[in-house]
């Protein structure tokens, strides 16, 4: 299966929509090397702004930008760009409603050498607390490409997610996209995956093993966390007998929580895929620690076989 | 500028004062001290250095002013309705369930630029609206009023570099030095040391200022207009609850209802204000 980087795919793509529209600025508070808005800086230099290491004032002024007609990136780790500036975010921008685009790269535990500090493992339950804002994690290169396009019409702030690491191409150019839809990308008649980000190849990987002891499984890339689209999500659990959920994150408050909402009067099983409620550390490969906190296939397999009561 | 035109501002600065009373009422909380010490400077932005149209608040040419000190925005208010962006028969409905007047500045609110209240954010906001301004190769300025206790917020600093390191020269800051912040003096509660020398030091031109010195006021804000590749920061030294007897210079005003006599009393002050 061919992979393409997100991050490449991200920065290429902002590049590209900031040359056919003016209103497009990048932020970035020293990390323009790491979160790619380095073609920004290339090749529309004045249209890259280096916000220095002080992530509270650029999303404030990402707000003012915002305010008087430009529509702004913000550009940082995950975990500094939805952490550091948590009120500006709420007040400055959220509660107004603004067109800014939080982008929160090396996301989850995909920057791994560096370890708890610097992996967001609750950035989307600090997010999806905030009125008004919606939440897109692209699960490949050309889905991360739909996004910033996409953004560019969409009223009120989004944070986007993007993982550091190379990922499998789920989708192709003419894979539909909208913010806000979620997409079912196999089917299947016993439970219902419901994945995000990196998580969505495991869960297709998990299909593919438990075809094999004819389970069948269907799998939906959630892309849109938030709003998360309700009627898709009761759409996708008719007939199953069950529910998985598979995040690179922690299982409070992320995608497993907001399915969880939505399901809460009824009577349906569940079970959570994702970190739990605990910080990650430092390992030589991001496949290690998908591994150690067991964001697997095998993990995805052992939630549905206890939800069949199968071995 | 002469007299005749300084005592006209020195009027707008009473109505705004008179304003703030109508905003905070009798037996309800509201920010007096903060809103009577900015109130000379809201009317000299206002009513005179600011381009704005009132018919027109979406004029992307227009001046803009930030109140990042955003609890002191009854003086806006009170400046906005004598301006004609919404009735002044909503200042009294200040705060009220369902107001256009929040507690703290929205842009659901006519003229109002940004959300601020959370302090220390309004500069950045105001550092961005300058970079649009010279991305978009437009002239129009910003002003920002900052609070002097709101100083130690950090970001602040943030922004104070990031002003500097861009020349921005079309963003102008004035400090509402009133010495006080919500729990006490800030020369014994948090003390800054010098405000002046600090901006300074940022690369920022500096004045220092009588804020309720209407002559100086205009005149420092004449001067901002004339630096180029700088941003420009006016100390405004100013009382806390300046025009109500009882309140000046007392912070328990800072965040305080008006029984009905106080409240009789401090219209009394402002109706008693020469111009």
């Amino acid at each position: 299966m061919r992979v393409d980087n997100l991050r490449e795919a991200y920065g290429q793509e902002l590049l590209a929509v900031a040359q056919e529209d003016d209103r497009v600025v990048a932020l970035d508070a020293d990390l323009c090397g790491s979160t790619m808005t380095i073609y920004m800086e290339k090749e529309l230099p004045e249209r890259f702004l280096e916000m220095g290491i002080a992530e509270q004032n650029m999303v404030s002024v990402a707000a003012g930008l915002s305010l008087s007609g430009k529509i702004p990136f913000v550009n940082s780790f995950a975990v500094f760009a939805a952490g550091q500036p948590y009120n500006q975010i709420r007040q400055g921008v959220a509660l107004p409603n603004l067109n800014v685009r939080i982008v929160g790269s090396s996301c989850g535990l995909s920057d791994a050498g560096d370890g708890a500090t610097h992996q967001s493992i609750e950035d989307i339950a600090i997010m999806r607390a905030i009125p008004n804002m919606t939440i897109v994690v692209p699960v490949d290169a050309e889905e991360t490409r739909k996004v910033v396009r996409a953004s560019l019409r969409h009223q009120g702030p989004i944070y986007i997610r993007i993982s550091r690491s190379s990922l499998p191409l789920l989708t192709d150019p003419n894979t539909e996209f909208e913010i806000g839809k979620m997409l079912c990308l196999a089917e299947g008649t016993d439970i219902t995956i419901f994945a995000t980000g990196i998580m969505v190849f495991q869960a297709l990987q998990a299909r593919e093993m438990l075809s094999q002891k004819n389970i069948s499984v269907r799998v939906v890339n959630v892309s849109t966390i938030k709003p998360l689209h309700r009627e898709e999500v009761l759409k996708y659990i008719k007939g199953v007998r069950g529910i998985v959920t598979a995040e690179e994150h922690s299982i409070i408050g992320g995608l497993g929580s907001a399915i969880a909402e939505v399901l809460c009067d009824r009577i349906i099983p569940m079970k959570m895929v994702g970190i739990k409620d605990q910080f990650g550390q430092s390992a030589s490969t991001h496949e290690e620690l998908l591994q150690y906190y067991k964001l697997t296939p095998e993990a995805i397999i052992e939630k549905v076989k206890a939800l069949l009561n199968r071995d | 500028m002469d007299n005749k035109k300084i005592r006209e501002l020195e009027k707008k600065a009473k109505i705004i004062r008179e304003g703030i009373l109508d905003c905070i009422g009798v037996d309800k909380k509201g920010h007096l001290g903060g809103s009577m010490s900015s109130a000379d400077l809201v009317a000299a932005l206002y009513f005179y250095k600011m381009k704005i149209n009132p018919k027109n608040p979406a004029d992307p040419e227009r001046d803009r002013f930030i109140f990042s000190k955003g609890h002191s925005v009854l003086a806006q208010y009170a400046a906005l309705a004598e301006l004609g962006y919404f009735p002044k028969s909503e200042l009294k409905r200040t705060k009220e369930l369902g107001s256009i007047l929040q507690g703290h500045p929205e842009i659901r609110t006519p003229g109002i630029e940004a959300n601020t209240g959370s302090l220390g954010q309004g500069l950045s906001i105001g550092v961005g609206m300058a970079l649009t301004a010279r991305l978009d190769h437009r002239k129009y300025r910003v002003y920002v009023i900052v609070g002097d206790g709101e100083l130690c917020e950090g970001q602040i600093w943030e922004a104070i570099t990031c002003a500097n390191f861009y020349r921005l020269d079309n963003l102008v800051v004035i400090v509402d030095h009133n010495r006080f912040q919500a729990s006490g003096a800030i020369q014994e509660r948090y003390n800054l040391g010098n405000i002046k020398a600090k901006f300074e030091i940022y690369g920022w031109k500096t004045w220092e200022i009588d804020g309720h010195n209407m002559a100086e006021i205009v005149s420092a804000l004449d001067q901002t207009d004339r630096v180029k590749d700088s941003p420009c920061a006016i100390i405004a030294h100013t009382i806390k609850g300046k025009g109500v007897s009882f309140a000046e210079n007392n912070y328990s005003f800072h965040n305080n209802s008006l029984t009905q006599e106080q409240y009789e009393q401090a219209r009394r002050d402002i109706a008693s204000i020469q111009v």
